[in-house]
């Protein structure tokens, strides 16, 4: 009795096997909490493994035109994903943009950011902190804004410059920076700034920050990363994208709660 | 080919390692004659201190210096009541960490170098009436010296090789912090290789001619053997 148990309980368990695939996938640091959630919920309606690395988008371009593992990449801007396909390392047209990044000006002082930004003009800050603008896009979005505001030149000597965005939330958590620019799902709990104080930018204040993913030559045989790609325009995995404090690209937009 | 930005992080980085190396001379010199020397229970903990930054992932070391040096850390609420404000983006601040991090290739090879030394020269010096501070410059040193030399190409190498450190506490502020590891870095990120090519091949020469140099040096050198 016990021994038919285990035969079929094995049979089971090699049936699942043969038609679960796993993927590995190369995710932009700001894009961490959204996708291990969703890496959860695509597990579990698909039966898919999605295994996540993270990092910075130019890292992964590096290591994929060297024969990186990664099948699935989740860029933080659309430029990166364009230059993989243009070299012939992805499906070109697999391209989408899954999510819109906001931008937020943050500090872990409460009280200290307006929810106007005014605290810009005001001054009284000796460091601000923001994601290399020649790296990342949060980075250049927080330059195009201050440009706007004309405030570039005067707060120009108070940067300190992340590699990444990860990097610059450290400089500002441990107060080193009294304030800076960082991706809003970075500081977002709930659907609302969870500590601290900031102010969101509005979206017309810089270019859109289109965060775009592609499916890898590496991958493109693979039934667990077309699934995952698929996953991704999923209303599921669009509402914890939204969750974490990202906008939808205008094609997917989510029906309105009624 | 080097712009002004890249020569100018060649020249930081040149300021940083000189500056901090002669810093871990001064420091490990004494701290590593104690090392030698010593029969203390503490010699066990501080030899492990001393190697610790050898084991921990450079930006570990750096985000613990961030959070210390910080103006809730430590170091940082002491700096500020001195009235220096925050180590953090300073050019004094990455000098501090530098030497941190590369202590222990200054201290280990001096370590050796005093304790080969032994008892005898120091026991003759004493007979002969010379006072601990002369025998350590007229007997020890001299003994010493390929111990130094070790331990300053060491030191220096290694400072302007290092990275993760730096990329946590520095800020990547041009002129200030921003040091040609962290501008290769950022090159290659930016995918501009050429340019990172051309860095990384300057540095390369650099550091190769640098250290043939001092090994030249350090082959010539008469090694003076201690007294048997």
């Amino acid at each position: 009795m016990k021994f038919n148990t285990l035969i079929f309980l094995g049979l089971l368990l090699a049936s699942s096997i043969s038609q679960a695939a796993t993927t590995l996938v190369a995710v932009a640091s700001n894009f961490t909490k959204p996708m291990t959630e969703i890496a959860v919920a695509f597990e579990k309606a698909t039966g898919h493994t999605a295994n996540l690395s993270f990092g910075a988008s130019g890292k992964f371009v590096a290591q994929l035109e060297n024969g990186g593992p990664f099948e699935v990449f989740l860029s933080a801007d659309e430029k990166n994903p364009k230059k993989l396909a243009q070299d012939d390392f992805a499906v070109a047209d697999s391209q989408f943009t899954y999510a819109v990044g906001k931008l937020v000006l943050w500090s872990a002082t409460p009280n200290y950011v307006d929810d106007q930004g005014k605290i810009l003009s005001k001054g009284g800050f000796k460091h601000i902190a923001l994601a290399d603008p020649k790296l990342a896009p949060y980075g250049a979005a927080a330059v195009e804004l201050m440009q706007g505001m004309e405030l570039c030149d005067k707060l120009q000597p108070l940067f300190v410059q992340g590699e990444n965005i990860a990097q610059t939330q450290q400089f500002i958590s441990t107060g080193n920076a009294e304030l800076g620019f960082l991706a809003l799902s970075q500081v977002i709990e709930n659907g609302k700034i969870a500590s601290g104080s900031g102010w969101i930018v509005p979206d017309d204040k810089h270019k859109a920050i289109l965060q775009d993913a592609i499916l890898l030559k590496t991958g493109a045989e693979n039934p667990a990363a077309q699934a995952l790609m698929k996953f991704l325009k999923s209303p599921e995995a669009l509402a914890i994208i939204q969750k974490y404090g990202y906008e939808l690209p205008k094609e997917f937009k989510l029906p309105k709660a009624a | 080919m080097l712009n002004e930005a890249d020569i100018a992080t060649l020249w930081l980085t040149f300021k940083v390692a000189s500056i901090a190396t002669v810093l871990m001379l001064l420091l490990g010199t004494p701290l590593a004659w104690w090392l030698a020397r010593t029969q203390s229970r503490m010699k066990g903990i501080a030899n492990a201190l001393v190697a610790l930054p050898l084991v921990l992932p450079p930006s570990v070391l750096g985000f613990y210096l961030l959070v210390l040096m910080g103006p809730k850390g430590l170091v940082g609420r002491l700096t500020t009541e001195l009235g220096l404000g925050t180590l953090p983006f300073t050019f004094a601040g990455l000098v501090v960490a530098s030497v941190l991090y590369s202590l222990p290739f200054v201290v280990q090879p001096l370590q050796t170098a005093f304790a080969a030394i032994g008892e005898r020269p120091l026991e003759a010096a004493a007979t002969l009436r010379a006072s601990p501070l002369d025998t350590f410059f007229s007997v020890v040193m001299p003994l010493a010296r390929p111990g130094f030399l070790t331990a300053t190409i060491l030191g220096f190498a290694h400072t302007v090789g290092e990275f993760g450190v730096v990329l946590m506490v520095g800020g990547n502020i041009p002129d200030k912090t921003r040091v040609v590891s962290v501008q290769i870095y950022n090159h290659v990120e930016a995918l501009e290789y050429e340019q990172a090519h051309w860095l990384a091949g300057g540095l390369l020469v650099f550091s190769f001619t640098v250290l043939l140099l001092m090994y030249s040096v350090l082959k010539t050198q008469p090694v003076a053997h201690p007294i048997k």
